[in-house]
């Protein structure tokens, strides 16, 4: 168990964190988006597992958040993808550039 | 009976003449208003008679010396302790000679209107107008207060606004109405600034506390006006000569005369009564009444002299050139008052010295006759041939006998041809003027020639000169018209036999006239030569008139042109007021002072564009903004916070 | 009598013009509660008269004070002195032409008479805030009221205005509110500098009259309260919503404006600015009397170049209400008289002015001088009564700008410094200017040849018309002749507000 360094996985999820940043930022795709938004979800789930292993061995409360997280990522992709289709059938579209209804 | 019993009547039935006709003269006396104006001022004009019997012969003397009676005073505004505008009524000897000039012109130009205006469409607006001026020229003469005055002093500015505008629908009518009223309001500027100066340094405004203190060199008053200078002239001398511009824009003196002549745009009546005989020697009243303050003040004094003396000359020089009767008559009403202004200016107070102030008093009486008399006359030829103009004229003596002998009459009483009225006053003036100062004797005696040669001018044109043929026999003027003509002209042969020096003096006390038969001479034979010159120009028609014109060249354009005052003024006022002040600060107010407003506001909106740019709807832009909150919160809280 | 009534009765006038059915009942219920008020203030006058004559020298009568919100010890209290019962008299009578004038609702609104009943309560509404505002002694109270007396002007003239409306009704909403802004920075600042013997602080005027608030404090607040007041009443530079405003109000809205609003202003300025912070008042009184001096003369000048009647009246409304703030400015209990007085003179002058411009608005659809003419052949009542208000502009003895205007001449000229001589002579001048741009207005629109001849069709005013023309033509001329009854209203108030200063003057 002791091959992987920390550094090693935290390097990942940040990584992976960034690139879940660069694809919301850049993706005008709904779709894409919230992919970018799964994939930040889950560099936060590693996070919490590789600290609740290296610092907490003997707890398990970082494996829970982790469910958690699982469990509202499933959830919010349900409601996310609900309010895409509605999205769709107003604007015959799902690019995020053109629902820009509440500005101002 | 008291004075207090009736006097305020005197004024106060033309007002409720004014009230009637104004209210419902339209409606219920739309034929009958004129005799109801008539009536009144029967009443009015018996009344004023009745006061100057009383008070010249019964109860105004004591100690041989013309009381100032005071039988009326209310408080109308108070100001401070002090100073009050207070109604009052003031008799004494200058008011109650005004009562009587005015009453009595008034009637006889009620009396004339009857027939003048006959059949005019506002007939009773006409006489409630003439009511309200009557009203407001009364109010003005029995003045007791100096700011009373002033209020009166503009009501009948205004009267004289609504009369000259009475033909509205034309525009040159308008146009004089507008001149003379903003010509004389400028006037009222100095007079007003006069009144707050008198009240602040007399501390009062009753003409006889004002006069007693300002008079009085002990006063403490008296010191603080003469001492207090302002731009090295003392402001004693300042109050008394912007009191004066007052008076001299009323009285139509140079250069404030300007509006009198456009001023006969008004119905000739109304010229007659109004811009001959009352309202414009308002001013020349009105340095009467303040005479005891001016006597003691040389600077404002030769002010008033020159200006008197000026105008008399340059009106003279103009009226010798015009072709429109009323012109002349207007040109001459300004010669003839800047003659009472100069013999007031060459009186002192007290004595023989005083001379002067019976002499313009005088001549103020005879004026208000003879010029009244001139000036419906011309109402009766221009009713008779509907043109203004000279040369439309010509023979009528053949078709109006009355008109033509009345006149006759004004026209040798104006020359100051004896015996007729002029003669007496015009000598008492000339005797003023070469007892203080030669060379305004020189000029009011060439003024005098020159009064006769464009009098006669007038009328020889009018009466004599060309045949008529071309044109239908004028028609005559109704009886209503002949009667106020004869009664004035037989007032015009005899008032001046009135020993005016034991009425009316500057100190009250009896003045004999010094009546030199050697003095005389120089006059009467200008006058002579001045109707000699006149009918050798203008009793038959030939080119003479255009040779002696072109022999003065230059002098006679100028004349012509009224020596380009007009011009001048127009440019002052639209070239130089309009343009460079009114437009700027119109212009200034819409787009520096409002577009500093406006700017504000589109600022206020641009920089809340920007701000507003943030909220762009972009789901993306605001992760971004989240997210760049997240590190720079991180930074702090990391690395500044200590 | 219960000073509550004032209040009360256009409140409840204003309640039951919203419960009416139909336009007449409208007219007939808020024209009945006008009537009332009016005939309410008359007797407040005589009541006024009553308790001075009995000897009640109070510097406020009728005092009801009534908690309003402790923790803050704002009270509800009201009372008046004579300058506010004139001030009353002044607002019942234009409330009263007011409604009169919208009797008929003028053809050119673009949404007809649909929206009558919100006109007529906005215009109740309005009279609601300006009596509360008169009899307020509570400094809260009384900035409660202005707050209430501004929003129906919003709306007044961006529904039912003409022209550029909208930008009109936002500019002054957008002035005016800017001037409360400022009036409530001042009166915050009073309240915290109040110390009442319990420790704590105090709205109420009659209380901070007689306490002296530090001569640094009154330094400070007295600007705020004064220019924000000034707004209202058209302080030269911030006059500029006058003549926009003015302009595209309609008739009611604008009498209103002109004769109610600007003197709020006027009301406020006196009563708050100066009666409380006399120090300041005086220390900053030479620069009041610079900017009054520029509005009137400047006004005046501006006004001669105007070719729109309404713009005329507005100018000159700013002409006119340089003359208050120039009474003010003076401090002399002359100058102060005359400064109320010109308020009342100038509100029914300049409400019935804008009386008779609505009156030939409706009937030419112009308003520009150059296409009018002649009118006083065809419509002999309204050029008349014209005539009349434009002589009481330009300052004719016996009506009551002329009394005013003295009033305030004499009372500057009593300092004795060149500065103060000079300062009524350039205000003296505008006598000419108003001359000028008056007569260039009656010669050019009622005198004359007709200017078209569809002219010559046009009807003469109506009743509603002429009634609410001759009263207010009735007011002008009841202070024009006798202006002693006016005089002795306002000059003990004028008195009370001297002897704050004087008392200046003396712990010098």
């Amino acid at each position: 168990m002791s091959g992987i360094p920390i550094s090693h996985i935290l390097f990942l999820s940040t990584a992976l964190f960034f690139i879940g940043m660069y694809g919301l930022f850049t993706r005008r795709n709904l779709i894409t988006m919230l992919m970018a938004i799964e994939l930040i979800l889950n560099s936060v789930n590693i996070n919490f597992v590789v600290f609740n292993k290296f610092l907490w061995p003997g707890k398990l409360d970082g494996i829970f958040f982790t469910i958690f997280i699982i469990t509202i990522a499933a959830a919010e992709a349900a409601v996310a993808i609900a309010i895409i289709i509605n999205l769709f059938r107003s604007h015959r579209s799902i690019d995020v550039e053109d629902a820009t209804e509440m500005k101002w | 009976m008291n004075y207090s019993d009736y006097i305020a009547l005197i004024p106060l039935l033309p007002l409720a003449g004014f009230v009637l006709l104004g209210l419902f003269g339209k409606k219920y006396f739309r034929r009958s208003s004129g005799y109801i104006g008539v009536l009144i001022l029967v009443m009015s004009t018996a009344l004023a008679f009745y006061t100057a019997y009383q008070y010249f012969f019964v109860s105004g003397k004591v100690h041989d010396t013309y009381q100032t009676i005071i039988p009326l005073k209310y408080t109308w505004l108070q100001f401070s302790s002090g100073t009050s505008i207070n109604m009052g009524i003031l008799v004494d000897a200058i008011s109650v000679m005004m009562l009587v000039i005015v009453t009595f012109v008034s009637l006889m130009v009620h009396i004339f209107s009857l027939g003048y205006m006959k059949g005019e469409e506002r007939f009773s607006t006409y006489y409630s107008f003439l009511s309200l001026f009557t009203f407001s020229m009364l109010g003005l003469v029995m003045a007791s207060n100096i700011f009373q005055i002033y209020f009166f002093w503009e009501l009948v500015g205004i009267s004289s606004y609504l009369l000259i505008g009475f033909y509205y629908d034309r525009p040159s009518a308008v146009a004089a109405s507008k001149k003379a009223f903003i010509v004389t309001r400028f006037a009222d500027l100095g007079f007003l600034i006069g009144i707050l100066i008198l009240a602040y340094e007399g501390g009062t405004l009753d003409f006889n506390t004002l006069i007693e203190r300002l008079t009085n060199t002990q006063s403490s008053q008296y010191i603080n006006i003469t001492t207090a200078s302002f731009l090295g002239i003392s402001v004693m001398t300042w109050a008394l000569t912007l009191v004066f511009i007052g008076g001299a824009g009323k009285s139509a003196m140079f250069p404030l005369h300007i509006w009198l002549p456009d001023a006969m745009e008004g119905p000739t009546p109304v010229s007659a009564l109004i811009h001959a005989a009352t309202m414009v020697v308002a001013g020349v009243y009105l340095v009467a009444r303040l005479f005891p303050v001016y006597s003691i003040n040389e600077a404002a004094l030769h002010i008033v002299t020159w200006l008197g003396a000026i105008s008399a000359l340059l009106a003279a020089l103009i009226a010798c050139t015009q072709t429109d009767i009323k012109r002349v008559l207007a040109y001459s009403t300004i010669s003839q008052i800047g003659y009472m202004m100069f013999a007031l200016g060459a009186a002192k107070y007290g004595g023989e010295a005083g001379t002067g102030f019976t002499a313009s008093m005088f001549h103020l009486f005879t004026h208000a006759f003879f010029k009244s008399l001139l000036f419906l006359g011309a109402g009766a030829i221009i009713h008779a041939v509907h043109s203004n103009e000279m040369k439309d004229m010509g023979s009528l003596r053949k078709f109006m006998p009355v008109t033509h002998i009345t006149f006759l009459i004004a026209c040798l009483a104006i020359s100051g041809v004896p015996p007729f009225a002029g003669f007496f006053s015009k000598e008492e003036v000339l005797l003023a003027a070469f007892n203080s100062n030669k060379f305004i004797y020189s000029i009011a005696l060439f003024t005098s020639g020159l009064t006769v040669f464009y009098m006669f001018r007038l009328y020889f044109s009018v009466f004599w000169n060309k045949q008529r043929e071309k044109h239908e026999p004028p028609h005559g003027i109704s009886f209503t018209m002949k009667l106020p003509l004869i009664i004035l002209g037989a007032g015009t042969m005899f008032i001046g036999f009135i020993p005016f020096g034991k009425y009316v003096s500057s100190d009250g006390k009896l003045l004999e006239s010094a009546f030199h038969l050697n003095f005389s001479i120089a006059p009467v034979c200008f006058a002579l030569a001045g109707i000699a010159i006149a009918m050798w120009m203008y009793k038959t028609e030939s080119n003479r008139p255009h040779r002696v014109a072109a022999a003065f060249g230059g002098l006679y354009q100028a004349a012509h042109k009224k020596f380009y005052m007009d011009e001048i003024y127009l440019f002052v006022t639209k070239k130089i007021i309009f343009n460079l002040v009114g437009r700027p600060a119109a212009w200034i107010d819409r787009n520096i002072v409002d577009g500093t407003m406006n700017g504000m506001a589109y600022s206020t909106a641009k920089i809340s564009g920007w701000i507003k740019g943030i909220q762009s709807g972009k789901v993306q832009a605001y992760a971004m903004y989240f997210f760049i909150g997240i590190i720079v919160l991180v930074i702090i809280v990391l690395y500044l916070w200590k | 009598m219960n000073l509550n009534l004032v209040l009360l009765i256009p409140l409840l006038t204003a309640a039951a013009v919203l419960f009416c059915k139909g336009l007449k009942q409208v007219r007939i219920v808020s024209f009945t509660g006008a009537v009332i008020q009016l005939i309410l203030s008359f007797v407040l006058l005589y009541g006024y008269w009553q308790e001075r004559s009995s000897g009640n020298n109070d510097a406020f009568l009728f005092e009801y004070n009534y908690v309003w919100y402790a923790p803050l010890h704002i009270n509800y209290h009201i009372g008046v002195d004579g300058i506010s019962v004139a001030m009353i008299l002044l607002t019942a009578f234009i409330v009263l032409t007011g409604v009169l004038v919208s009797w008929k609702m003028p053809a050119h609104t673009t949404e007809g008479e649909k929206q009558s009943k919100e006109f007529f309560f906005l215009l109740l509404f309005l009279g609601v805030g300006a009596y509360g505002f008169f009899i307020s002694l509570d400094l809260f109270t009384l900035f409660f009221f202005l707050e209430l007396a501004v929003i129906p002007k919003y709306l007044l003239i961006g529904i039912w205005g003409s022209g550029k409306k909208e930008y009109s009704a936002m500019k002054l909403a957008l002035m005016l509110m800017g001037g409360s802004a400022l009036v409530f920075v001042g009166l915050a600042g009073l309240f915290f500098n109040t110390h009442t013997g319990d420790g704590s602080h105090t709205f109420d005027i009659l209380q901070i009259a007689q306490m002296h608030i530090p001569v640094a404090v009154q330094k400070l607040f007295f600007p705020f309260v004064f220019i924000g007041f000034g707004i209202f009443g058209a302080l030269f530079p911030f006059h500029t919503w006058v003549p926009d405003g003015h302009s595209s109000a309609p008739t009611a809205a604008s009498m209103f404006l002109a004769g109610i609003s600007m003197k709020l202003g006027g009301y406020g300025c006196l009563r708050v600015a100066t009666y409380l912070m006399p120090d300041a008042a005086q220390q900053y009184s030479w620069i009041i009397i610079v900017l009054s001096c520029i509005a009137i003369l400047y006004g005046a000048f501006a006004t001669m170049m105007q070719t729109d009647l309404k713009y005329i009246n507005a100018y000159s409304s700013v002409s006119h209400c340089g003359f208050v703030l120039l009474g003010i400015g003076m401090l002399t209990k002359t100058a102060i008289t005359g400064a109320v007085m010109q308020m009342v003179s100038h509100g029914l002058m300049t409400a019935l002015f804008f009386a008779c411009i609505g009156m030939i608005y409706d009937r030419t659809h112009t308003r520009q001088m150059a296409r009018l003419g002649g009118l006083l052949k065809v419509m002999p009542f309204i050029s008349t009564v014209f005539v009349i208000v434009a002589l009481c502009s330009l300052g004719l003895p016996g009506l009551s700008g002329f009394v005013a205007e003295v009033t305030i001449f004499m009372g500057s000229w009593e300092h004795s410094g060149a500065f103060y001589k000079i300062t009524t002579i350039i205000a003296c001048a505008s006598i000419v200017v108003t001359a000028v741009y008056i007569l260039r207005a009656v010669g050019k629109a009622i005198m004359g040849p007709l200017a078209s001849k569809e002219f010559s069709l046009l009807h003469d005013a109506d009743w509603n018309e002429k009634l609410a023309a001759g009263l207010l033509t009735i007011g002008i001329i009841a202070i024009g002749i006798a202006p002693f009854w006016l005089d002795r209203l306002v000059g003990p108030g004028a008195d009370a507000i001297m002897k704050n200063i004087t008392n200046v003057v003396i712990a010098k």
